[in-house]
């Protein structure tokens, strides 16, 4: 009662306290330390986050220049391009990543792809494609040759009709050059009307119809070479056309 | 009386004009500051004015890759061919059973014809990123605050603060995130960040052929992205989720998960 009484005694600490404040101060100020230390900078400025990650993300270098870049030089070829199917391209999507170009356009030049890999990834054949997108077979269409030889990537819709039925029909062509018929042309027995070079799907060729076509040269009194093999176009085959059986590009093998 | 009266008014004048020179050049010098501070305001990026989202045309994707190749390139991700910031998946849906999924490099490389069969009745491509999900999962779960949610509505990893835990990357309902092999840190698509903050497009949409993926802001009238949003019946990935995405499907099949 006498101690607590005492002013003195009231304001000392316990004894066994002092240790015990001086380690808690210790661990609070060390804990303070730490935190200064260890929690970046901007740490909470906007969010639990380092706020100046942001503009670090933001200042990265970019590899695509964009096609706003290309046009300071390239503005003849857009012309062309924004006049062509191919509008809607960038000039990044063929030519590649440009920033260094636009950087230094005599040192560092954009790939130019030619040949007959890089057009086939947008227009070879894969049924998973919209309907009506411009697709087609690379094995089939012109084997071995450069897209570019004929299509200008730049503005791809054909500048002339292609000249031989083969550019197309490369797959009867090679048939027949090894065939008997090898020397007949197509329109020996297709009439080829003009639209059919420039619409295709829409004017089409047309076919024979009766057998007094192949009769023009295998009939029996037909006006032809004497080696070439005769049949009496009354009697042989009986009700069916020549093609029903004979396959007019390969002839030797009957079916 | 008078011209003594006249004349002092004058001197005072002109004495008073001389003092107040300092004054005007002061004055002028606050004016042009001001003028310029105000343009600089003009430039400086507010991230608040933006809301970035992307918006894909399934119809449109021809499945060329273009994009995969292009994020491969501008963002610097590995080569192997399982790691993608952006991939191009097919979808072959049979008349009968599941959907058949595939996405060889990640259609980097085009995809390999597939054999028709008469009982397919569809397929179609369709291109995946990270959806920068308003309400991430991501961000929730890493454990130092090194993936954020912008405030222009983004979300990136801050490389040099991440610890590479790999919780983010289980956490993401869209398999959006990988671990970049070399850093060892999470890594993903950052709408290429650092290029739309130069009023640049992302690299995927600068060269998509057929303008499958549209980018622009959501909540801004003249963006081309408020235009597909209005043209078209928009999806979102996993709905059901809660996760609030930011890439919007047009044509999307319910396959397409």
């Amino acid at each position: 009662m006498a101690l607590w009484e005492d002013g003195l005694s009231a304001r000392k600490l316990p004894q066994q306290v002092i240790p015990l404040v001086i380690i808690f101060a210790a661990a609070l100020a060390a804990l303070i330390i730490a935190r200064k230390i260890l929690v970046p900078k901007t740490f909470g400025d906007l969010g639990y986050y380092r706020a100046a990650a942001v503009d670090e993300i933001a200042s990265q270098p970019i590899s695509y220049a964009g096609s706003k870049a290309c046009l300071d030089c390239h503005d003849d070829i857009d012309q062309v391009k924004s006049q062509s199917k191919h509008r809607g391209l960038s000039c990044e999507v063929c030519h590649g990543d440009a920033a260094k170009h636009v950087e230094a356009p005599d040192e560092v030049k954009p790939i130019k792809p030619i040949g007959r890999g890089y057009c086939p990834l947008c227009h070879g054949y894969n049924p998973a494609r919209p309907t009506g997108f411009p697709q087609i077979n690379p094995d089939l269409h012109n084997p071995g040759r450069a897209c570019m030889s004929c299509h200008n990537a730049h503005n791809p819709m054909l500048p002339h009709a292609p000249e031989e039925c083969a550019a197309c029909h490369r797959q009867i062509a090679s048939q027949k050059t090894v065939s008997h018929h090898a020397t007949l042309t197509c329109v020996t027995c297709h009439t080829v009307p003009d639209g059919h070079l420039t619409n295709p799907n829409t004017v089409l060729a047309e076919k024979p119809k009766t057998k007094d076509l192949c009769g023009k040269c295998h009939a029996q009194g037909a006006d032809s070479p004497a080696e070439i093999p005769r049949i009496d176009l009354a009697t042989h085959g009986g009700r069916y056309v020549c093609w029903d059986c004979h396959y007019p590009h390969f002839p030797e093998a009957a079916r | 009386m008078k011209t003594e009266e006249a004349k002092t008014p004058r001197r005072e004048f002109l004495e008073t004009c001389g003092k107040a020179l300092p004054a005007w050049v002061v004055f002028f010098a606050t004016i042009k500051a001001g003028t310029l501070s105000a343009a600089d305001e003009t430039e400086v990026y507010d991230p608040k004015q933006h809301d970035y989202a992307m918006g894909i045309d399934i119809h449109k994707c021809i499945g060329c890759g273009r994009c995969v190749n292009a994020c491969k390139i501008e963002n610097k991700v590995p080569a192997e061919p399982y790691f993608f910031r952006t991939w191009v998946e097919r979808y072959v849906i049979p008349a009968e059973g599941e959907a058949q999924v595939d996405s060889p490099n990640g259609g980097r490389d085009g995809f390999p014809e597939m054999k028709t069969d008469p009982d397919i009745r569809r397929a179609f491509f369709a291109p995946k990123l990270c959806n920068h999900c308003a309400n991430p999962p991501c961000v929730q779960v890493c454990p130092v605050g090194a993936t954020f949610s912008t405030q222009d509505g983004v979300v990136l990893v801050d490389e040099t603060y991440c610890v590479g835990c790999r919780y983010c990357i289980q956490a993401c309902p869209y398999g959006a995130r990988y671990l970049h092999p070399e850093k060892k840190v999470a890594d993903k698509c950052t709408f290429c960040y650092h290029r739309i903050r130069k009023g640049l497009l992302p690299a995927c949409v600068e060269v998509c052929p057929t303008q499958a993926r549209v980018f622009g802001e959501a909540g801004r009238q003249s963006s081309p992205l408020r235009r597909f949003l209005r043209f078209n019946d928009v999806t979102v990935l996993k709905p059901s989720l809660n996760t609030n995405p930011k890439v919007y499907y047009a044509g999307a099949d319910r396959e397409v998960r």
